[in-house]
């Protein structure tokens, strides 16, 4: 690490721990911004670093949305009768309670889709390319069709998250969600970097480029994919849970399982801002984020609109990336050791 | 749960055909999806709002006195023209690219689509009503609506027209030559920027019957397009491409599942079971492959 990487980390840290106090009106979308960033770049691990494009971390992010809140309510009241009543009206979590509640809870939420993943990773894994891409978009879909007929979670009417409790003022329940999300985006950020200095990334990588190959070279490449993908879904669930405390109602097609909104922006980022690397997803997310609430907010109503035009023009123009763009222009920068000559070469051949 | 399904032969009879009825329509669709999958090497995750689209505009001919009927005739031949439309802006592109790029450029049609149908004929859901009236059978037991025959038997038609069409007229000829060897295909005098365009175009107008034929029979919804894409996919990789017995038989096959999900499971977990019914198909898929990889070693 070097000191300009020291510099950068300390800016982003000092504009992170003030942004609340700078942009009081800004608290949710902040907060939501890290979640979107956690989950690109998580997606980021097996999509575009191990080449397995899943439209199914979803599946992740919803479990862990709907346990985070069945804990936090499970651990004081019955959760059938809060579901029933359609959740604050009868009960009421004390601050302590609901922080006990959130902490247990989150920590479910990011167990529970880590062991999920281990469970199915063996079989869904083994499916290749396009055949994996269609598994996990059923799969995220059937999970949102079923958690819809679950009666104890809320079936069709929905599942109202614990509201946050009276303490300090007004300001507090967004700042406590910010904070809560800026350190999980932290938590995320620090794995993924230590990960990606390790053999690990490289066996992905291989995996990636020649499954068959590396295979042949000795690595097993099924533990790795499965440890992979376990790690996308720990961090999935964790964003989950916190998500599903901030929006504060979990709906199972809508919010939690929304493989139309969620499901698609992950796997949007992380190519907007360039599969593979490292700061891709984290520029992608910024940019995705910003583009999409401006939208949202002055043409409403045509946001799908302009989300399906934006996957089509991405996906064909724009593949390679914000990050991927640089690289072709400031290959230098990128520790590409260039050839003069030989650009220049190429350049007289086009 | 509920095993009344069981307990009542009649009732088993009555989902075995409705399946049926139901599985022929879904294989007619698939149908497209092999072809374009054959053909062109994409996956087209808007093949359901095709569907969806389709539909509209029998139910579109159905508001404004036509019988929805004629809307197999003119489904089909607005449809063509909006795949070609689709494949010259955004198809063409993607192509001979990664079939994830085309599986996610797809399904940016998919949601654009959806929300444009959203806009232009609003979220309810509609049925165009044919007055054919129903059919008893076995002592009144087995009741069977005359728009699932008929759309059944339209959806044969087509299918038979389609692969006679295929057999021996020259741009099928062209087509089956360009799923074979495109590149061979080119440098004997194919022009399959042509070919892809046609086949594209085809697909959309399978889908455009396949659509009219259910907003006779069913009901449509601009929301309710992915799961046409998710079973016509499983029939095909169940089927295997240019298996044509094999996409009628497992598109039955899937009607009858659906049925019968639909009443030991309830309507509710319908759409679910079939997304789940995916996924373990793909997986049984995987360890049978596996087998056979082990086995070559």
């Amino acid at each position: 690490m070097n000191k300009n990487n020291i510099l950068l980390y300390s800016g982003i840290l000092i504009f992170g721990i003030a942004a609340p106090f700078l942009f009081p009106a800004f608290k949710v979308q902040l907060s939501i911004l890290c979640v979107l960033i956690v989950l690109a770049t998580t997606w980021n691990i097996q999509g575009g670093e191990m080449g397995y494009n899943s439209f199914g971390n979803i599946l992740f992010y919803g479990l862990g949305m709907y346990l985070c809140a069945s804990v936090q309510v499970g651990m004081f009241f019955p959760l059938a009768e809060w579901t029933e009543s359609g959740g604050e009206k009868t009960f009421v979590h004390t601050p302590a309670q609901f922080f006990q509640g959130m902490a247990v809870g989150l920590i479910v939420a990011a167990v529970v889709p880590t062991i999920v993943a281990g469970l199915i990773g063996y079989s869904i894994l083994g499916l290749r390319g396009h055949y994996f891409a269609i598994c996990t978009l059923g799969l995220g879909v059937a999970a949102g069709e079923i958690s819809g007929g679950i009666e104890i979670i809320g079936a069709g009417q929905g599942f109202t998250t614990p509201p946050f409790p009276e303490v300090g003022n007004l300001e507090s329940r967004g700042e406590f969600f910010y904070f809560l999300s800026f350190f999980v985006l932290i938590l995320t950020f620090i794995a993924v970097r230590g990960i990606y200095t390790t053999r690990f990334k490289l066996i992905l990588n291989a995996i990636r480029d020649n499954e068959d190959k590396a295979e042949a070279m000795g690595i097993q490449t099924m533990k790795y994919k499965i440890v992979g993908w376990m790690i996308s879904a720990f961090f999935c669930g964790l964003a989950g849970g916190i998500m599903g405390g901030l929006v504060g109602y979990i709906d199972s097609t809508d919010v939690a399982f929304d493989g139309r909104e969620m499901g698609v922006f992950m796997v949007l980022m992380a190519i907007l801002g360039g599969k593979g690397t490292l700061w891709g997803p984290i520029i992608g997310a910024t940019v995705f984020h910003i583009f999409k609430e401006g939208f949202w907010t002055f043409f409403l109503g045509w946001q799908y609109v302009a989300l399906g035009v934006l996957i089509v023009v991405i996906v064909i123009y724009f593949p390679e990336g914000i990050m991927g763009w640089l690289r072709e222009k400031y290959p230098e920068r990128f520790g590409e050791v260039v050839d003069e000559k030989d650009r220049k070469a190429q350049v007289e051949l086009k | 749960m509920d095993f009344m399904v069981f307990q009542y032969p009649m009732i088993s009879v009555q989902a075995c055909l409705d399946g049926i009825l139901l599985g022929i329509l879904f294989a007619l669709i698939a149908y497209g999806m092999a072809l374009q999958w054959g053909v062109m090497n994409i996956i087209n995750i808007a093949q359901g709002d095709l569907v969806i689209l389709g539909g509209y505009i029998a139910y579109f001919m159905y508001l404004y006195g036509i019988h929805p009927a004629w809307g197999v005739i003119v489904s089909p031949i607005i449809m063509f023209f909006v795949g070609i439309a689709i494949y010259k802006l955004v198809i063409n592109k993607v192509v001979d690219r990664d079939l994830f790029i085309s599986i996610l450029a797809t399904f940016g049609i998919s949601i654009l689509f959806m929300q444009l149908m959203n806009f232009a004929f609003g979220a309810d859901v509609v049925l165009a009503n044919s007055d054919y009236g129903t059919t008893m059978l076995f002592n009144n037991n087995v009741v069977l609506p005359n728009s699932k025959i008929f759309s059944a038997f339209i959806s044969i038609l087509f299918a038979i027209c389609l692969v006679i069409y295929m057999k021996k007229s020259k741009l099928g000829r062209a087509i089956r030559a360009t799923a074979q060897n495109a590149r061979a295909a080119k440098i004997l005098g194919v022009d399959t920027e042509k070919v892809y365009a046609a086949t594209f175009g085809i697909n959309a107008a399978l889908c455009g019957v396949a659509g009219a034929l259910i907003s006779i029979t069913f009901t449509i919804h601009p929301y309710m397009g992915l799961p046409y894409t998710i079973r016509s996919f499983m029939i095909v990789i169940i089927a295997g491409l240019g298996n044509l017995p094999g996409v009628a038989m497992s598109g039955m096959g899937l009607g009858v599942f659906e049925e019968f999900a639909d009443y030991i499971l309830g309507t509710e977990f319908r759409i679910g079971s079939v997304f789940l019914l995916l996924v373990l198909i793909l997986v049984y898929r995987r360890f049978k492959l596996s087998r056979k990889r082990e086995y070559l070693k």
